[in-house]
C-alpha cells in the first residue's frame, strides 16, 4: 500500500479535473460520475474498483500519529473482504461526500465510524455478490466472497473485485447489510502492521511541512512578543536589502476571539525569511499587557476561589449541618499552561489566484478548510469555500493544536499579497510564544469522611479562564463552560453529597484544546484528592474508590483488572510506593497504577513502572492502542513534571526545547498496557490514557514519601 | 553566497549559498530530500540529525559551508528499500505514531549500532537522549534498537 497523492492517483487513474473530486455532491451520483472517466467503479464513495482489480479505500480521517491511516480503512477493508495490502488507502480532502467526517479529534474517529463503515464495505461486499450471483444464474447464498474475489461454492468459480464492479455499481446499495461476526475477523482486534510505517522510516512520508509547490517563497513572521499588543508600525529597509527577500507584509491571524497582525518577511528561502526577519524594525503598542505576569495572575486566581462558584452539578446536600469539622477536609490544587509542541512546525503553504486559494498543509479540520459553515475558513478569508482546494499532508502531531485554523488564516493572508505560493513555517520559538495554549486550572476542593470511613461528600470548585470564550463559542460569561468542568461530575462513584462549579476569570491570553482537554488538569486535582480522603479515611486508596463502586460499573471493571494486574495487595518494599487514579469524560476511560522507588537522600523519586488499564469496548489494533496509551503516559508525564509556559513583561518567556523540556528517553518509564472490551459502549483510545498519569503518580509519591504534591508541574528529583 | 559541494548519500551536489545557511536548509530545500526534518533549530530535538563523517550531528545547527565535500547520509541514504536492520526493527517494533522524528531517531540508532552493536539501556538512554518524540515512542525505540542489535548478532 502507498500514500496517494493527488497528482498520483489522477496519473494513475487517469481521473482528471479538480471539480471532478471537489465538487462530489450527493453519495453516489457525482463521484460514479467522476470515476467512469478511468473505467473505474466507485461503490459508494469509499470504494473505488477499478477493472483491473486494484481497489482505492477513501480515508476520511486525517492521520496525526493515532494511527487512523490504518484503523480506518480496516473497519471497510474487514467487511469488504480484503486485506489491507490489496488496496490503496487515499486520504480525502475535502470532498463533500465525506463532509462531516473529515477531521480528527476528540479521540472520536474510530469509535465515531466503528459502526458506519463496517456497514460501508459489508454493503459494498454485498452488491458484488448481487453482481456475480446474477452473472452466474446462481442464488447469492450459494456465493461469498474472499480477498477480493466472489467465489461460487459449489463450483469453486470466481469474479474478482474488478471484473464486477460495473455490475455491482449498477445495483443499489443495501442500508442494512450483514455484519461479520467478530469471530471470523481477519483484520479487526488484530495486531496488523500500520502501513504508513515503512513510509515514516525512510523519509518518505509527506508531512504538510515537506510540500513543494513549484516557484513558491517562503515566509517567516515576526509577531507582537507582548500578548494582546498590536502593531504600530515597521521599518522593512534593512530586510529588504537582505539577500533573497522578497518582500515585506502585514499578516493578519485570527484565533478565536483574538485578531493578531504581524509582520511577514517573504523571500526565495526560509533562511532569507529568517535573515530579513532578524534585519525588521517593529514598533508595537502594548496596551499595557506589558505589565501582565503569570506569577501575579496565578494570585488573582487564588483569591478567585473565595468566590462562589456558578454551579455544574449537585447532589444531596453539601452543606449536611451534621458533618463535623474533624470530618472535614480542604485542598487548593494548581496546574499549569503548557505548548502542544508538535514536533511538525505549524507550517502551510498558501496560493491565491483571482479568487481561488490552494493550500498545502497538515490540518486536523479538513472539513473547516472547506466547509461553508460561519467558522470556516472561507469566512475568515474572504473567499468561497467552493473555490478553496486543500492538499492535506501526514500531520507531525495534532494534540489538539491542528484544530485551529490560525495558521492557515494567516498564510492565505500573506499569499493575497504574493502573486506566487508562499510557505509560512513557524519557528519553535513561534510555536511556543504564541499560542493559543492549554490553560491551567486551579481548584478548590473540599469533602467529608464518616466515622466508618466512607466519603460523605464531596465538592470541586475550578478556577480558570474560559476555553469557550477564547474561542469565540456562543458562550454566557455568568454560566458554566462545560469543558472547564470536563468529566468532575461525571465520575461513577457513589456520593451522596456532591458539587461541582466553575469560577471564570478574565484572561488575555488564547488558549485551546490540548490532549485530553481539560481532563488533563482536572483529574489531577480531583483524584488526588480522593486519594487525600482516602488516607484521611485509613483505606487503601484503590478499595477506598471500589467502595464508592457497589453497581456495575465501566470504572468498576477498569479498577478492578487494575487491582489484579499491579498485584495491588501484595504490599510493596520498603522505599517503594504506589499510587492509583481513574478518570471518565467524555472521550473515555483508563485507570493508571504508577509504582516509584524514593531515593531519600537525594529526595528524589525514580519510576519503576506504569500499569494502564484501558477500557474500550471494542478495539480495532491492540498494539496501536498500546502504542498509544504508552504514549500519552509519556505526554502526560512531560506536562506533570516539566515547566510549563509562563509570562513575564506580557512575553512567554519560555522559548524552545531548552528552556520548555519536554520528557525524553531517559526519563521515560516502561509502560504495561491493557485493553478492556467487555463494557459494549464504544470508548476513544487518544486521549483517555493521559488525565490518570498525574494523580497516580503525585498519589505514588505520597505513598513512598508522604509529600503530598498539590500543584503541577512537580520535580522528580527534588520532591516537595 | 560561496560554492559548495554536497555529498550526499554517495552522489555530488554543487550548489552556491549562504555560507551560513545551516545543512538542514540545504538538504531540504535545496537538494529536496525531505526525510531530514527541522524539529527545533537549535541542536535540541534530534529531528534533523544526519552522519556527516559516518557522525551523528543536527544538521540544524551546521552551516552548510562546515558540511563542504564531507560525507552526507540522510535518512534516504541507509537504504535502497527500508532494508537497514535498524529500519526493519522499527517495523518489527511498530515504533512510529506521527513518524515526524522517527527520521532523526533512526540516523541516532543507526549511528549508535555503528559504534556500539550490542548497547546497554543506560547506553541507549546516552546516545538516544538528544531526540525528541512527542508522541513518546521511547519505550518502542528502545526495544527496537535491541531487536536490530539481536539480528546483527
Amino acid at each position: 500500500m502507498k500514500q496517494v497523492t493527488r497528482r498520483s492517483f489522477i496519473k494513475s487513474t487517469g481521473v482528471t479535473g479538480i471539480g471532478l473530486w471537489l465538487g462530489i455532491s450527493g453519495v453516489h451520483g457525482e463521484v460514479r460520475k467522476a470515476a467512469s472517466l478511468a473505467e473505474a467503479k466507485n461503490i459508494t464513495p469509499y470504494i473505488l474498483i477499478e477493472p483491473n482489480g486494484g481497489i482505492t479505500i477513501f480515508n476520511p480521517r486525517p492521520e496525526m500519529g493515532q494511527g487512523t491511516f490504518q484503523s480506518i480503512p480496516s473497519l471497510i477493508a474487514e467487511e469488504l473482504e480484503v486485506s489491507l495490502n490489496q488496496v490503496t488507502i487515499r486520504m480525502t480532502n475535502g470532498e463533500k461526500a465525506f463532509a462531516g467526517s473529515q477531521w480528527v479529534g476528540g479521540s472520536y474517529s474510530v469509535r465515531g465510524s466503528y459502526q458506519q463503515l463496517r456497514k460501508v464495505g459489508a454493503s459494498a461486499r454485498e452488491v458484488l455478490i448481487r453482481a456475480a450471483s446474477n452473472q452466474w444464474g446462481v442464488g447469492a447464498d450459494t456465493c461469498y466472497a474472499e480477498e477480493g474475489k466472489i467465489i461460487h461454492r459449489p463450483t469453486g468459480k470466481s469474479f474478482t473485485y474488478g471484473e464486477l464492479a460495473e455490475e455491482a455499481a449498477k445495483l443499489e446499495l443495501p442500508k442494512e447489510p450483514k455484519l461479520k461476526e467478530a469471530k471470523d475477523f481477519k483484520i479487526l482486534g488484530k495486531a496488523v502492521k500500520r502501513p504508513d510505517i515503512p513510509l515514516k522510516i525512510t523519509g518518505q512520508a509527506v508531512f504538510g511541512i515537506d510540500s513543494e509547490v513549484p516557484g513558491m517563497l517562503y515566509a517567516s513572521v515576526q509577531r507582537c512578543p507582548v500578548l494582546g499588543g498590536t502593531l504600530k508600525s515597521f521599518d522593512s529597509s534593512d530586510t529588504l536589502k537582505t539577500p533573497g527577500v522578497v518582500k515585506v507584509v502585514e499578516a493578519v491571524r485570527k484565533v478565536g476571539i483574538y485578531t493578531y497582525t504581524g509582520v511577514a518577511v517573504i523571500a526565495d528561502s526560509y533562511w532569507a525569511a529568517v535573515q530579513g526577519r532578524r534585519a525588521l524594525k517593529v514598533e508595537w503598542d502594548t496596551k499595557g499587557y506589558e505589565k501582565f505576569s503569570s506569577a501575579a495572575y496565578d494570585n488573582t486566581l487564588r483569591a478567585l476561589a473565595k468566590k462562589d462558584g456558578v454551579i455544574d452539578k449537585t447532589k444531596g446536600n453539601i452543606a449536611d449541618g451534621s458533618i463535623k469539622p474533624n470530618q472535614k477536609l480542604q485542598a487548593f490544587y494548581e496546574t499549569p499552561v503548557v505548548a502542544h509542541h508538535t514536533l511538525e512546525p505549524l507550517n502551510c503553504v498558501a496560493q491565491v489566484k483571482d479568487d481561488k486559494l490552494e493550500l498545502w498543509t497538515s490540518t486536523q479540520v479538513v472539513d473547516s478548510v472547506v466547509g461553508t459553515g460561519p467558522g470556516d475558513l472561507h469566512a475568515q478569508v474572504g473567499i468561497k469555500p467552493e473555490n478553496i482546494t486543500l492538499h492535506n499532508q501526514f500531520i507531525g502531531g495534532g494534540f489538539g493544536r491542528r484544530l485551529y485554523l490560525d495558521y492557515l488564516i494567516e498564510a492565505v493572508n500573506i499569499a493575497k499579497q504574493s502573486d506566487k505560493p508562499v510557505k509560512v513555517i513557524w519557528s519553535r520559538e513561534d510555536s511556543t510564544q504564541f499560542g493559543p495554549f492549554r490553560p491551567m486550572t486551579f481548584s478548590q476542593l473540599s469533602g467529608s469522611v464518616g466515622a466508618d470511613g466512607t466519603l460523605i461528600s464531596f465538592e470541586h470548585k475550578v478556577i480558570s479562564p474560559s476555553m469557550s470564550e477564547s474561542g469565540g463559542d456562543e458562550y454566557d460569561k455568568n454560566k458554566v463552560d462545560g469543558t472547564m468542568v470536563e468529566g468532575i461530575g461525571e465520575q461513577d462513584y457513589e456520593i451522596p453529597n456532591l458539587k461541582t462549579s466553575y469560577v471564570r476569570a478574565d484572561y488575555h491570553v488564547p488558549i485551546a484544546a490540548w490532549r485530553s482537554v481539560t481532563s488533563s488538569t482536572l483529574a489531577f486535582a480531583h483524584e488526588c484528592f480522593i486519594d487525600e480522603l482516602a488516607h484521611k479515611a485509613k483505606k487503601d486508596p484503590l478499595l477506598f474508590r471500589l467502595e464508592m463502586l457497589s453497581k456495575p460499573s465501566d470504572t468498576k471493571r477498569v479498577l478492578e483488572k487494575l487491582r489484579e494486574v499491579t498485584n495491588w495487595d501484595k504490599p510493596l518494599p520498603a522505599g517503594k510506593g504506589r499510587g492509583m487514579a481513574q478518570w471518565k469524560f467524555f472521550a473515555g476511560l483508563s485507570a493508571h497504577a504508577v509504582e516509584v522507588t524514593y531515593n531519600k537522600a537525594k529526595n528524589s523519586v525514580k519510576i519503576d513502572k506504569v500499569y494502564v488499564v484501558i477500557d474500550l469496548g471494542e478495539v480495532v489494533n491492540p498494539d496501536n492502542v498500546r502504542n498509544q496509551v504508552e504514549g500519552g503516559v509519556i505526554m502526560a508525564l512531560s506536562a506533570a513534571t516539566k515547566p510549563g509556559i509562563t509570562l513575564e513583561g506580557g512575553k512567554v518567556k519560555q522559548s524552545n526545547f531548552n528552556d520548555n523540556p519536554q520528557t525524553r528517553i531517559h526519563e521515560a518509564p516502561t509502560v504495561e498496557v491493557h485493553i478492556l472490551t467487555e463494557g459494549g459502549e464504544l470508548k476513544g483510545v487518544g486521549e483517555p490514557g493521559l488525565p490518570p498519569l498525574a494523580p497516580a503518580l503525585a498519589n505514588a509519591i505520597f505513598m513512598a514519601t508522604g509529600i503530598r504534591l498539590r500543584k503541577m508541574p512537580f520535580s522528580l528529583s527534588n520532591i516537595g | 553566497m560561496a560554492a559548495i559541494t554536497l555529498q550526499i548519500n554517495g552522489k555530488a551536489h554543487q550548489v552556491d549559498l549562504d555560507p551560513q545557511m545551516p545543512l538542514l536548509w540545504a538538504i531540504r530545500d535545496v537538494i529536496g530530500l525531505k526525510g531530514t526534518k527541522y524539529g527545533c533549530g537549535i541542536g535540541q530535538c534530534g529531528a534533523c540529525t544526519v552522519h556527516l563523517n559516518g557522525q551523528p550531528i543536527r544538521s540544524c545547527s551546521l552551516p552548510v559551508s562546515a558540511a563542504n565535500n564531507l560525507a552526507i547520509t540522510t535518512i534516504e541514504g541507509i537504504s535502497a528499500d527500508a532494508g537497514h536492520p535498524v529500519q526493519k526493527a522499527w517495523i518489527e517494533e511498530q515504533v512510529p505514531q506521527c513518524g515526524y522524528c522517527q527520521s532523526g531517531q533512526i540516523m541516532s540508532a543507526v549511528a549508535l549500532l555503528q559504534k556500539n552493536p550490542h548497547p546497554t539501556d543506560a547506553d541507549i538512554d546516552a546516545a538516544m537522549r538528544g531526540n525528541l518524540c512527542r508522541c513518546g515512542t521511547y519505550q518502542r525505540i528502545r526495544k527496537a534498537i535491541k531487536t536490530a542489535a539481536a539480528a546483527s548478532k
